[in-house]
């Protein structure tokens, strides 16, 4: 089903907003909306969200026989399912649209193509028992700008994830019980970001960044980076729509490197803190002692290490605030 | 990604023979259809062909698809099994396939004047004959051609080149073994205005080198421009000469095509 179009008066109200920098949802042109996490007690489930536009991703590993091909490198395989529970203009059956197509094919592109996993860290023994990595994608609601969300959601479930602990004696393959042996991490090598951002038709509107459900159905033309921490660019899209002067261009990459990097903190944080707690540190009653100890600076100081307050910056710097 | 492939050699050429920014032979040809499409053209980079076909305007042969105020465009693109080296045949529901008709499409929305058609389709067909490099730029290039040799209103070429790094030095119009090999990107750029309507890349690239080959990709684009015209130009007035009996109506027509030349 096409979606209803936003009305005239609906599209002359954004429109003479965007004019004046003035957004729908209070933000600014070039700001995203703050994504929060939701980790499952299992490693590698993820549930992000970006305002209300909410995908899963789950990250699992199986053992298979490489292809015959590769036979030193693991596989990984992205399934992402659109169901009509995202947004009734996705449909279950039928020939995916045009959408579908570009978020599945950018997916794949930034996570699969980048290189940001290391393939070869997931053979076992080589040419015949690798790691398949599976990526599931769950699309849970649609409120503008699925594809950085699904790609954020992707990357932070390969973080979060943890495979258990091999062993390769001779032919043999001992897996270790996480109990046991604690599950390692993937080799990843760099984390790329998806940054979105919307062209108007109009040539006084100005583009902006992270777009709301009503910018991307008023849009004509969205310029996709996907970038990392450290200022590469990993996957650029921007395929037909307004054209743009090279400068104005160049002007997106620059800000999304800045994003990107803000990111990348929000990412780590949140991620820290998600193993604080799988740690288990605020429900030992000896660490705690006894609930007095309610930051994670109070229980490293307990433990003796240097603990030092800072905030993020603009740029994603850390200032500290001196020696405590 | 390290190959034992050298990409550029210390004397500064490529694995073709080339310099760091000579294109491959540029080839146009709207002759030799004797299909029943509208407009035709053959583009041949180097090694690579494409065909493109363009339909229409036309009636929309899906009712539930026209728009009321403008055309619609359809786009396909069909990939010869011969075309490349392991022969594979890629199917309609190829999804790489379709994001490049999507992106094709959407390439071309904005230069060509649909409003000019409404209730109406066109209809593109992309056939990749040979494959050696530069599919997407070849594509585009083929559809601005076939696009005008079917008389269809547009507002600006549309002219695409690939552009590579290799270490540091920039490459033009990378052939498929440059682009496994060093990181590339496409670019189409509108010409007259010099603005970009498409740009992917999809291999991991810093930041500061970005900037470098964007602005050598846009200025090689406004190159193989100049070749395009040149061919619209020619073969129009072949046309205009064939189609006038006496030379004298030929002649004025060329001339005003020169005057139309300098306009622009």
């Amino acid at each position: 089903m096409r979606p209803p179009s936003p009305s005239i008066p609906e599209r002359e109200f954004t429109f003479s907003a965007l004019k004046q920098s003035l957004r729908l949802d209070g933000r600014q042109l070039l700001e995203m909306r703050k994504p929060t996490f939701r980790f499952g007690s299992e490693l590698g489930w993820v549930e992000c969200a970006l305002g209300k536009t909410r995908v899963l991703a789950q990250v699992d590993a199986t053992m298979t026989k490489p292809i015959p091909e590769r036979p030193f490198e693991g596989i990984i395989s992205i399934h992402s399912e659109f169901s009509p529970m995202a947004s009734t203009q996705y449909e279950a059956v039928g020939r995916p649209s045009e959408e579908e197509i570009v978020i599945t094919r950018m997916l794949d592109k930034i996570i699969r193509r980048c290189d940001s996993i290391d393939k070869e860290s997931l053979c076992i023994l080589a040419a015949q028992r690798v790691w398949h990595l599976r990526i599931t994608v769950h699309f849970l609601a649609d409120a503008g700008n699925l594809l950085d969300c699904a790609c954020l959601a992707a990357m932070v479930a390969l973080k979060h994830f943890r495979r258990p602990e091999v062993e390769v004696v001779g032919e043999e393959v001992i897996v270790h019980s996480p109990l046991l042996r604690a599950p390692v991490p993937l080799g990843i090598h760099h984390t790329p970001f998806c940054l979105s951002f919307a062209l108007f038709p109009d040539p006084e509107v100005p583009s902006v960044l992270d777009p709301s459900q009503l910018e991307s159905s008023l849009c004509d033309g969205v310029v996709s980076l996907a970038l990392n921490a450290q200022k590469e660019l990993c996957v650029v899209q921007k395929a037909g729509g307004v054209p743009l002067a090279p400068q104005d261009f160049l002007h997106l990459v620059a800000i999304g490197v800045e994003r990107v990097k803000q990111l990348d903190t929000i990412v780590e944080e949140a991620l820290a803190n998600d193993f604080t707690d799988h740690l288990g540190w605020f429900k030992d009653h000896e660490a705690t002692q006894g609930g007095k100890f309610r930051t994670i600076e109070d229980l490293m100081r307990a433990k003796g290490e240097k603990v030092q307050r800072g905030k993020i910056g603009e740029g994603g710097v850390i200032e500290y605030n001196g020696d405590e | 990604m390290g190959s034992r492939v050298e990409i550029l050699n210390h004397g500064g050429y490529r694995s073709d023979g080339r310099r760091q920014y000579e294109l491959r032979n540029f080839d146009i040809d709207f002759s030799g259809s004797n299909s029943t499409a509208d407009g035709y053209c053959t583009v041949t980079h180097g090694l690579t062909t494409v065909i493109a076909f363009v339909f229409g305007p036309r009636e929309a042969s899906q009712r539930n698809l026209t728009m009321h105020d403008r055309a619609i465009i359809n786009v396909e693109v069909n990939v010869a099994p011969f075309s490349s080296n392991d022969r594979r045949r890629r199917g309609r529901g190829d999804r790489r396939l379709l994001e490049l008709a999507a992106s094709i499409k959407s390439t071309f929305e904005p230069v060509v004047q649909i409003h000019l058609y409404p209730r109406s389709e066109i209809d593109i067909f992309i056939q990749v004959m040979e494959q050696d490099g530069g599919f997407l730029q070849a594509a585009i290039n083929a559809t601005t051609l076939a696009l005008i040799n079917a008389g269809i209103p547009m507002i600006d070429y549309v002219a695409a080149v690939t552009c590579g790094v290799s270490s540091t030095k920039p490459l033009l119009d990378l052939t498929t073994l440059e682009e496994n090999d060093v990181p590339h990107v496409t670019v189409a750029v509108m010409p007259k205005t010099g603005k970009v309507t498409l740009v992917t890349m999809e291999t991991r690239l810093h930041v500061d080198r970005f900037d470098e080959i964007l602005n050598l990709a846009i200025s090689a684009s406004k190159t193989l421009h100049l070749h395009m015209r040149a061919a619209v130009r020619g073969y129009t007035t072949d046309l205009v000469r064939a189609m006038g009996s006496t030379g004298s109506t030929g002649k004025e027509a060329a001339m005003e095509d020169e005057n139309m030349d300098v306009a622009i």
